[in-house]
């Protein structure tokens, strides 16, 4: 029974800004699902509001509406586009959430859209918790397995309290229903813990909701991604079991593919229950994703909850088995079974099949506790953590040490050496989950733990202490081996040890054992991903490295160029990067080349199989990278590695790979050295006679002083060599600077500190250009909305610039121009700049692709990432203006007047985290880098486009109510026209006693309220925290003066994250939002797609 | 909890796996050091080693295993699918040190040792599964200890072992006396199994469903198969080229003339495509998992399931063929290759399916023929 033929388009709904829980994978899965749909000859129509994503170029859809995901925006879309159906179950929680409240509203009914994918009904039952245990309890009585935690639905703080007790008292879970990623679960192991995580997740419930659990802490976790179809055939595409047991969030743990800990007996009771649920819970055309619990003392089974939609497990399962869960579902969606959609790996076997894997694969999260060092560190049921790594190898060992080292993080990679650690320490340290607590564990082995010892601590499987053993004995062979021959090397190898483990180990250079290794012939072979365990022939080269006998690597005859990738995603490195290295595999591809993508990332578009020519799901260091640089050469010829657009990671692997004889292209390790070393730097800035803030490096708090002195307060110090701003921050006094440098770790004589002059009140410009050699392309000019200090990461900004004018743009493009040629850049780079008074400073310069390619790619209409791989590879701008990637005349800096405004805003993690009291992290932006992900608004003129920016980011700006505003004292004049326009807009304000005078001095009237600090007033006066957590406030104005938990600004800012009340936290903000809310009230807030926006541009360029 | 007792290094003897054809591949000796021939065939299940190891349908094969890890939840008592293991060889790549699962008694390694199971570890198993692929399954000999000797000698020994095609070893597993296993709950049926290699999930599953099994020798005659006045007749799995089974392809032919309810599984599949009339031919190297999807072309729905044949039945897919026993079509199909899965009787009460609906190792998604079993009995009874 072939598709659907009622079904002529369809609009797909992203997830939206990248966030903890709800990442790049749903690029990955709505990616294939457009594509898919598009192929079908369906006309696809996707909304999405993330820039950085591959689903939002503007060639996957038909038309791509970068608007916010919100049911008002959406229904503008709908009323516009009139699609036959919606497909919600792709775009992650805010997806299916967003669809669920358009059919309750009723627009979905009238317009005439079908929800294909899941049905409502089925959305909730698995999503509601009383509905989901129903469906258990109907699933037990079935087939006699399965059952749900014990537990209590609660809908108040008294029923949160009576239901402890019907428990059996602490601890328990807590879960808030209809929320993603487990936000605002926890346990609570008393009454306090109770009331503050309860308290939170009946707030964050979109129905008021929380479910008390039993405990089952400690127990095995597993967890099953299912498929069905409308002919209700069902497969288990994969099985994936947790490393850490029960009480830590499944994104947080380190998981494993397949099953390693289960008798097939027990694997089929979970599969007849997952099968038994996703019958009884109706999802009919699509897949969902299960969790499980099993007792290690005797099998009980519970069933812990269900995704009805893709999830990030599907993603993980997709890449860990080759089965592409996004594409299948978006058939199934569409009327085809799964019998009738062929397996891409083996093209001669149908889907309706369960994958089997010859080989392990382990997933490693990626937290960013150090951008904050006030956050409780414990993994919890709540997900923390930003990104993950994935790896494939013959054994567990290897995958886990592989995924260990794809981290990319100083210290997630097993150590050997150094001091053996306090045994009954350790093994304390182990019991509390956390980021490296596998690392405790292999410290507490080395420190002679038994098994019983670490398991009575971790409750990890004693299958995985033993594999841990494992590696333990082998460090302790190779550290006493007399020599490394060839077969304790191949030994150590098999298990995943990296060069650079046995170099420490064995007191060597990593370049002097891999030497060694290849002079003895140990070298790794290239295995396929197949679905199959090789039962039959895969036609898709997608490797991974293991010490084994036999390489799969086919030889060719075209040039092949290898695209390295940007590795896990964190906080400063995310899709934006991995945004480019897919640009650059498909305009390769179209120029000729076979593309070969290295990335062990799992959740991005560049690791589907469909991407590049060849896919290694490698980890991305100078070891790895090397080998498979080798296989290829013996493959056939190979033009060029690609390292300019992966970020930091390739871009730091430059010049070991030029000296190692591989051919980097574009733009070479000598000059990434002249944009990165501040010496060279500066004298290119010399050469090119451009400014640079007062600057000066050191050791000592003496040094320090002394350039501080000079150059004069406030001042930007930051350690070198680090990425995202990481531990930057802006000094304002000489106390500051001595405790700082105290404080910092990272100081050494060959780690300095750099002492910058701040530029305070300057504005703060990004530029993304192109430069070949002889030609420079300005791709685009961004102006930041917070002023310089803020990291640009964290800034909202415009583009194309709206206060600078032409005379401005002249002196950015030559500036630009400068430097492009005197660092000698083949391809993108991306400079900073500051404008103080009339002075043009150049803050940095990255020779590669930024964050900002894919939002400057998408403003201005341009491939800027395409174009630069090209460049890399010889063709010139004038060539690619020619062939029409460029326009054929003009650039980013000379759009026409009309150009449409476009306005990123960054997306912040703050409600994510609490410190070990349970408060909330302090939301005040600063020079490093915290956001995880962003937003565009795409509109006319600047006040819509800043209020979509708003609504896509955060929810809407509000167009009446109250707001409250509080600022420093620094920022009291620029906040008074701003204040008026609020006013002007039907706005009440309240203000904080200091606030209010100054308003009121100038005719604006507001109501004064009390500082938390000044406690509630005689006669019951609520302090604005109060009121804020009341729902009294509908707009927030704070500005900083200082930083800590002490000051009121922080309790306002993080009631207002409780809240959800926007929270503007710079006098720039505010103005920018007082455009937006303008905008708003002055009414006719249209939607626009890409493509129509694109037309427009075109039109007027010619 | 077992701690290791074993150093990093596999302290194990060297082993060598020679194939017929001349490829060698080097390991360690895992489970008894010795000697062993067989058919390599491979198989990608990655759960249920155990009912692997003692499935009487791999008697004089070496199985090597794809899924890397084996042996991580050790040996228990109750999974065995027969009193022993059959295969005569086991290659893995990873075995556990360690085995963990709260039903767990002994590991793996040990059971192995102490049924005198020759296996090898540590090859590479991916590159072995894509030779027997390509070359099809063909002669293997494992050797640890002093077993082992210079290549040309060992491949000479293995060139020397029999071949599976033409092989007759129902009788050599299948047991000597009749044995009942008796209904679980209210005897409903009484059946006759007729036992060439049977699994003791099959009769376990028919006593699920109030079935009295009369397990019989796989000499039974057909007056022996009626003397336990049998509302149904059963003819389970096994090893060998069904080519070679005449007798039981003669005795089903007395089942299938007096009209009893039949049913037949693997093996039986095969014995009922030549009762039929049908030929048999060897695949090139065989269904061996538990994930493969099969389609019941009566419903056109697909499950998911466990195989385990080298054989299969010649028959024609797109028609209803005639028989001596009436009309005749396939059944069931496997999507991956189209070969016959399953046989019905279209005018008497009898069907077959080459595949494993007791599934032990594998999915339950066939347990329904059980069902379909009984359905044809009550209506036989009606």
């Amino acid at each position: 029974m072939p598709k659907r033929t009622d079904i002529q388009s369809v609009l797909v709904i992203g997830s939206g800004p990248i966030v903890i829980g709800q990442a790049a994978e749903f690029d990955y899965s709505g990616t294939q699902a457009c594509r898919v749909l598009k192929s079908e000859g369906l006309r696809v129509i996707l909304v999405n509001s993330n820039p950085a994503t591959i689903m939002t170029d503007p060639e996957i859809a038909d038309a791509t509406y970068v608007e916010p995901i919100t049911p008002e925006f959406v229904e503008k879309i709908i009323a516009k586009e009139r699609p036959d159906a919606l497909l919600p179950t792709l775009g992650g929680q805010t997806a299916l959430n967003t669809a669920i409240s358009m059919h309750e509203q009723g627009v979905l009914e009238k317009y005439g859209v079908e929800l294909i994918g899941a049905n409502v009904e089925a959305i909730n039952k698995g999503e509601d918790r009383d509905l989901f245990k129903e469906v258990v309890e109907e699933v037990r009585k079935k087939i006699g397995h399965g059952e749900s935690a014990r537990s209590v639905i609660c809908h108040s703080m008294d029923d949160v309290l009576k239901g402890v007790e019907t428990l059996g008292g602490y601890p328990v879970v807590v879960r808030p229903s209809f929320t993603m990623g487990g936000a605002g679960s926890g346990f609570a192991h008393d009454e306090e813990e109770l009331r503050r995580i309860a308290g939170q997740g009946l707030t964050l419930s979109p129905t008021t909701e929380v479910l008390l659990e039993e405990s089952i802490l400690g127990w095995k976790e597993y967890e099953l991604e299912l498929m069905r179809d409308k002919n209700d055939n069902v497969v288990v595409v994969c099985s994936i079991e947790n490393f850490d047991p029960m009480g830590v969030h499944t994104g947080d743990s380190i998981t494993v593919a397949p099953a390693m800990t289960l008798t097939d007996r027990e694997y089929q009771v979970l599969r007849d229950v997952g099968i038994a649920i996703i019958r009884e819970v109706g999802v009919d055309t699509g897949g969902c994703n299960i969790q499980f619990a099993v007792n290690p003392e005797d099998g009980r089974v519970i069933v812990i909850e269900m995704n009805p939609r893709v999830s990030r497990s599907s993603a993980l399962a997709s890449k860990a088995t080759g089965f592409p869960i996004a594409k299948i579902a978006a058939k199934l969606a569409v009327g085809y079974t799964l019998d009738e959609i062929p397996n891409d790996i083996t093209e001669k076997t149908p889907a309706s099949f369960e994958p089997t894997l010859d080989y392990v694969v382990v997933k490693a999260p990626r937290f960013a506790f150090e951008k904050f060092p006030s956050a409780d560190s414990t993994l919890t049921t709540t997900m923390k953590s930003v990104g993950e790594a994935m790896a494939i190898g013959r054994n567990f060992t290897e995958a886990l040490q592989k995924a260990l080292r794809s981290l990319e993080k100083k210290g997630s990679q097993f150590a050997f050496t150094g001091p053996v650690g306090d045994k009954a320490a350790l093994l304390e340290e182990a019991v509390r989950p956390t980021d490296g607590r596998i690392n405790t564990v292999m410290q507490a082995i080395r420190a002679g733990a038994t098994q019983e010892e670490v398991f009575a601590s971790t409750k990890i499987d004693p299958w995985f202490v033993d594999q841990l053993f494992l590696i333990k004995e082998i460090a302790d062979e190779l550290a006493e081996a007399e020599k490394l021959d060839p077969e304790l090397l191949a030994h150590a190898k098999r298990h995943g040890f990296s060069d650079a483990q046995i170099a420490e180990i064995r007191g060597l250079r990593e370049d002097v054992v891999r030497e060694v290794r290849h002079a003895l012939g140990v070298r790794p072979v290239y295995k396929t991903v197949d679905t199959c365990a090789a039962e039959f022939a895969a036609k898709t080269p997608y490797f991974y490295s293991s010490y084994d006998e036999e390489t799969e690597v086919a030889q060719r005859t075209k040039p092949a160029v290898i695209i390295l990738g940007s590795g896990p995603n964190r906080i400063g490195q995310g899709i934006e990067f991995d945004y480019s290295c897919v640009h650059a595999s498909f305009a390769l591809s179209d120029a000729g080349y076979e593309t070969v993508m290295v990335n062990c990332n799992p959740e991005t578009v560049s690791t589907d199989y469909d991407t590049s020519d060849r896919l290694y799901f490698e980890p991305l260091t100078l070891e790895d990278v090397l080998e498979i640089v080798h296989a290829e050469q013996q493959a056939g010829p190979l033009a060029g590695v690609v390292v300019q657009l992966g970020g930091q990671t390739p871009l730091g692997l430059s010049q070991a790979l030029k000296d190692n004889g591989v051919p980097v292209v574009g733009t070479s390790p000598e000059a990434i050295h002249a944009a990165e070393d501040r010496g060279a730097f500066g004298r290119v800035l010399a050469e090119a006679g451009l400014p640079a803030p007062k600057h000066g490096t050191a050791t000592t708090f003496a040094e320090a002083k002394t350039i501080a002195d000079e150059i004069g307060y406030p001042v930007l110090v930051r350690p070198s060599y680090v990425l995202g701003g990481r531990g930057m921050e802006i000094v304002y006094d000489e106390a500051r600077l001595s405790s700082y440098i105290e404080e910092s770790t990272e100081i050494s004589p060959d780690r300095p500190v750099l002492v910058d002059r701040f530029l305070d009140d300057a504005i703060e410009i990004d530029v993304d250009a192109l430069y070949d050699g002889e030609e420079l392309y300005l791709g685009g000019v961004m102006e930041h909305i917070e002023e310089a200090g803020i990291h640009s990461g964290d800034s909202a900004c415009a583009l194309p610039p709206i206060t600078l004018g032409g005379f401005d743009i002249k002196r950015l493009r030559a500036s630009t121009e400068g430097i492009a040629k005197g660092v000698g850049v083949r391809g993108l780079i991306n400079i900073q700049f500051a404008m103080a008074g009339d002075i043009l400073y150049v803050l940095e310069a990255n020779p590669r692709a930024s964050r900002t390619v894919p939002f400057t790619s998408k403003a201005t209409a341009v491939p800027l990432a395409k174009a630069a791989a090209r460049i890399s590879l010889g063709a010139t701008i004038a060539e690619l203006r020619e062939e029409g990637l460029l326009p054929k005349t003009g650039d980013g800096g000379t759009l026409p007047m009309d150009a449409p405004i476009s306005v990123k805003e960054a997306v912040m993690p703050w409600s994510r985290f609490r410190d070990i009291h349970g408060r909330g992290v302090d939301t005040v932006l600063g020079p490093e880098m915290r956001s995880t992900g962003e937003v565009m608004g795409i509109d006319s003129v600047f006040g819509t486009a800043y209020a979509k920016s708003q609504a896509g980011a955060y929810g809407p700006l509000p167009t009446k109510g109250r707001a409250f505003i509080s600022v420093a004292n620094r920022d009291k004049r620029s906040m008074i026209f701003p204040a008026r326009e609020l006013v002007s807009h039907g706005f009440e304000l309240m203000a904080t006693s200091g606030t209010a005078e100054v308003l009121k001095r100038n005719g604006i009237n507001a109501t004064v309220v009390r500082k938390q600090s000044e406690g509630e007033g005689p006669n019951g006066e609520k302090t604005i925290v109060q009121l804020i957590h009341e729902g009294q406030v509908d707009l927030i104005v704070n500005t900083p003066f200082g930083t800590g938990g002490r000051l009121d600004g922080y309790e306002i800012r993080t009631a207002a994250v409780a809240r959800s009340v926007p929270c503007l936290t710079t006098v720039q903000a505010l103005a920018a939002a007082v455009q937006g809310i303008d905008a708003l009230n002055t009414g006719g807030v249209g939607v626009r797609s890409l493509q129509e926006h694109a037309d427009h541009l075109t039109a007027a360029r010619d | 909890m077992t701690t290791s007792t074993r150093g990093a290094r596999t302290q194990a003897a060297p082993a060598v796996l020679v194939l017929e054809d001349g490829r060698i591949f080097r390991g360690r000796s895992y489970g008894a050091v010795g000697e062993t021939f067989g058919e390599a065939v491979f198989s990608t299940g990655m759960t249920g080693y155990q009912e692997t190891l003692t499935d009487p349908s791999y008697h004089k094969q070496v199985v090597v295993m794809t899924a890397p890890h084996v042996g991580n939840t050790g040996v228990n008592d109750e999974d065995p699918e027969s009193g022993r293991i059959w295969v005569s060889g086991y290659v893995v790549r990873d075995p556990a040190r360690v085995p963990s699962n709260w039903r767990a008694k002994r590991s793996l390694d040990e059971e192995l040792a102490n049924q005198g199971v020759v296996g090898i570890s540590g090859v590479d198993t991916r590159a072995l599964t894509r030779h027997l692929r390509e070359r099809g399954a063909m002669r293997v000999g494992i050797f640890s200890g002093d077993a082992v000797a210079d290549d040309a000698a060992l491949l000479a020994r293995v060139q020397e072992a029999p071949q599976m095609k033409g092989a007759n070893l129902s009788a050599e597993v299948a047991t000597k006396e009749t044995y009942v296993v008796p209904a679980i709950g209210t005897k409903k049926f009484t059946v006759a199994a007729v036992d060439l290699g049977i699994k003791g999930m099959t009769p376990h599953r028919m006593a699920e469903r109030g079935i009295e099994v009369h397990v019989l020798p796989a000499t039974a005659t057909v007056e022996d198969v009626y003397a336990v006045n049998p509302d149904g007749v059963f003819f389970s799995n096994g090893p060998g080229d069904p080519a070679t089974a005449d007798h039981a392809v003669s005795v089903m032919q007395g089942v299938l003339e007096r009209r009893t309810p039949l049913f037949g599984i693997c093996f039986g599949n095969q014995i009922l495509g030549r009762a039929l009339g049908f030929g048999t031919y060897k695949l090139k190297y065989g269904h061996r998992g538990i994930n493969q999807p099969v389609q019941d072309r009566t419903t056109g729905k697909v499950e998911v399931t466990a195989h385990n044949h080298g054989f299969a039945v010649d028959a024609p897919l797109d028609k209803v063929s005639e028989t001596p026993y009436g009309r005749a079509e396939v059944s069931h199909v496997c999507l991956n290759d189209n070969v016959v899965e399953g046989l019905q009787l279209l005018d008497q009460p009898a069907f077959s399916v080459q595949y494993h609906p007791e599934a032990a190792a594998g999915p339950h998604d066939a347990a329904y023929l059980f069902d379909r079993f009984v359905s044809l009995m009550e209506a036989e009874r009606a």
